[in-house]
């Protein structure tokens, strides 16, 4: 048997008929209403909970971004103005006869690097864009920049800071420059190279949740700082240029793994720097996968416990109603078919009744015609008519015995429990039987205890009981036979009653017959074989039992076992057993 | 001594039949198919036995045999019935019935339970006037 059989509640195949409701239609109305009103406001609140959450942490993360790059930002335009301050600070402070002073240019390198660090190299350009004096590592005096870009733009702007660049040592540096105008509007350049390891430094040392990456950019995408993820220093990153915006901006992209990224940036002003934060999306959600995760597995549960509380007590309520209608219908049934007994026992009892009368009737006369002939001389030997007499009393006999048996069938359907003393039924059966055993001598003797209980039985039917038994053991005695009959209460449910004779006993052969309908020994003397079979269904129909105990020419014992409190469950009992048995 | 009986049923043809078959066999017969004639025949005429029908529609014969036996507690009542029970039985008895029989009843049987009912209705009769000669006696005082 499968597991599914073993837990289809009765009800499921039950087969629907009249007065009784579909029982599978009412459970599945039952569970998905019931499934419906509480898993759709639990899911939809779920679902509501995990997008508003999954919007917080999402906010949350370019937030934190967003504050990252503008603070980074500050930071790193701190720095390349508080550089370019200082150049102008010279610029407009030192006398130009000092600036061109190769010793004097030198002191004021040195004072700039105690006080600022990072300046490699200072020179003088003058208008033409001849350097007029240098002060650094390398021989750069007499250098033409005129031609240059920056040299240029610088002219135009007023100040320079230029991409990185790989100097002449092989480390990465940017040039600030500044432009000081003489009187004559002639001017002369200040241009500093100064190495980016300052920089740097400021990038690296933040720290960049989420696996993240900050570094710079120029404006065509060329790395200015080392990046953790996306190349060296002048290599063009992967990543598109953003575009320009005066504010922090931050925004979703996809990185150069194709997964997705968050990047922060910010055009540094006066510079052409971009700032970039790039952070890996997945590892800045981890925390809200985890909550996921749990927004997921409380769902689960919830539905898990619904689902089961809803088929359970679904399948628990409609299995009792199903047992409780089934309940009532059989006892409606029960009803009915009581009712349909007991009219029938009514008819039967008083067709039983009518018929005995016109049967007396025709006995009687057909017995006076037997006498008649009988009585006259010239008919007595007329042994046909004598003999068609005989069948008519012999059929009427017959129909007698019919007339009982339906009688006794109307008894049996009849239950009229009370609550009776056996010792006053057992008198009242003696009272009717007690001349008999006085012709014969027969000597009885009753013994019930005083503290018998009263017991809950049929008064008609237990006479009946005790009539048969007594008749039978009358019948198994001589003249100046013994008849004990005694009671007792067996324990608290039941009481017995035994009747002893000694009278010719039973056969072993024939004890264990002795109840079935027709069975008799003495068929030839006028039994009909139905006393003990009557007496035997009525006893069980009363919900007791009746045994037997004989040892042949010893006499025989018979005990009655009743219950004290009747069974309520009595059934009206089928019609042919009732007519064929009594 | 033929034995005198009364036969009591509402059937007429059982009645007349059964009286006619009685009659034939020697005894001494009345019939009466109302109960209440009945009562009256008890007055004036002594019967060895009464059969007595259990329903009539004049009178209940469980009625009938109560109101006989208030009157006369000697009286032999046998009854005779198609509506026999053994409900009915029990209480005839306790009103002191003589014995119960069954319509269609054999005619020997009957005839044997007249008898029988003769002979103790002999021996109370017995009884009873040996007591009053003995009470005359005490009375005479001897």
């Amino acid at each position: 048997m499968s597991l599914l059989e073993k837990i289809k509640p009765k009800f499921w195949d039950a087969e629907e008929s009249e007065g009784l409701s579909d029982f599978r239609q009412l459970w599945y109305l039952t569970v998905l209403l019931t499934l419906e009103v509480t898993l759709a406001p639990l899911i939809f609140m779920t679902l509501a909970d995990y997008n508003v959450t999954q919007k917080s942490v999402e906010s949350e993360i370019l937030l934190r971004t967003s504050r990252l790059v503008s603070n980074t930002r500050r930071s790193v335009s701190f720095f390349l103005d508080e550089r370019r301050s200082a150049l102008n600070f010279v610029v407009y402070d030192t006398p130009f006869s000092e600036l061109n002073d190769p010793l004097g240019l030198a002191s004021i390198l040195e004072n700039l690097k105690k006080s600022f660090g990072g300046f490699a190299d200072i020179g003088v350009i003058d208008a033409q864009g001849r350097q007029k004096n240098y002060a650094g590592p390398y021989r750069l005096e007499g250098i033409d920049y005129s031609g240059q870009e920056w040299f240029r733009e610088m002219v135009e702007h007023g100040n320079y800071i230029s991409d990185v660049f790989m100097g002449f040592r092989q480390v990465p540096h940017l040039v600030i420059a500044v432009r000081c105008s003489l009187p004559d509007s002639c001017f002369y350049v200040l241009r500093a190279a100064v190495d980016t390891e300052r920089f740097n430094d400021l990038l690296s040392q933040l720290e960049v949740s989420g696996q993240g990456d900050a570094f710079i950019i120029n404006h065509e995408g060329i790395l200015q700082t080392p990046s953790r993820y996306h190349g060296k220093v002048l290599e063009k990153i992967s990543l598109s240029v953003p575009k320009f915006s005066e504010k922090t901006e931050v925004f979703e992209g996809r990185g150069a793994g194709a997964e997705d990224v968050i990047i922060g940036y910010a055009y540094i002003a006066d510079s052409p720097f971009i700032l970039m934060i790039v952070k890996k999306k997945n590892e800045l959600m981890k925390s809200w996968q985890t909550t996921r995760m749990k927004i997921a597995g409380f769902l689960a549960v919830s539905i898990t416990v619904i689902l089961f509380v809803t088929l359970g007590v679904a399948t628990y309520l409609i299995n009792k109603i199903y047992v409780l209608e089934q309940n009532r219908a059989s006892i409606m049934h029960g009803m009915e078919y009581s009712n349909k007994m007991a009219s029938l026992g009514r008819l039967a009892a008083g067709v039983a009744h009518e018929i005995n009368n016109p049967l007396a009737i025709i006995n009687e006369k057909a017995g006076l015609v037997k006498d008649m002939f009988t009585f006259r001389k010239e008919y007595a030997k007329d042994e046909k008519l004598i003999g068609i007499v005989d069948v008519i009393v012999s059929s009427v006999e017959r129909c007698a015995v019919i007339a009982r048996r339906l009688l006794n069938f109307a008894r049996h359907i009849d239950v009229n429990v009370q609550s009776l003393s056996l010792k006053e039924v057992i008198h009242e059966v003696l009272g009717f039987l007690g001349k008999e055993a006085e012709y014969r001598s027969i000597s009885v003797s009753v013994s019930v205890p005083d503290d018998m209980p009263q017991i809950e039985s049929d008064r008609g039917k237990l006479q009946e009981i005790f009539l048969n038994l007594i008749n039978n053991a009358f019948a198994a005695m001589k003249d100046e036979g013994k008849l004990d009959i005694s009671a007792k209460q067996e324990n608290r449910d039941s009481v017995s009653v035994t009747f002893t004779d000694n009278g010719c006993g039973i056969s072993e052969q024939n004890l264990s017959r002795i109840f079935e309908p027709f069975f008799s020994t003495k068929t030839k003397v006028g039994g009909t074989g139905l006393g003990l079979s009557i007496t035997y269904g009525l006893v069980k129909k009363m919900g007791g039992d009746i045994r037997v105990k004989s040892e042949p020419g010893k006499g025989a014992s018979f005990t009655v076992t009743l219950p004290i409190k009747a069974d309520q469950k009595e059934k009206g009992e089928d019609i042919h057993a009732s007519l064929i048995g009594g | 001594m033929s034995e005198k009986v009364l036969l009591v049923d509402d059937e007429h043809d059982f009645v007349e039949t059964l009286a006619e078959r009685m009659r034939a066999r020697g005894m001494e017969v009345s019939a009466t198919t109302s109960p209440i004639e009945a009562l009256k025949k008890t007055e004036t005429e002594n019967y060895d036995a009464i059969i007595l029908d259990l329903m009539m529609p004049e009178m209940d014969g469980l009625e009938a045999l109560r109101i006989l036996k208030e009157k006369n507690p000697d009286l032999q009542v046998i009854l005779l019935t198609g509506q026999a029970t053994v409900e009915k039985g029990v209480e005839a008895m306790k009103l002191g019935a003589t014995d119960l029989m069954e319509k269609p009843a054999d005619l020997k049987a009957l005839t044997e339970k007249i008898r029988k009912a003769r002979a103790r209705k002999m021996i109370i009769v017995e009884k009873k006037t040996e007591e009053r000669i003995k009470t005359i006696i005490g009375g005479k005082g001897w």
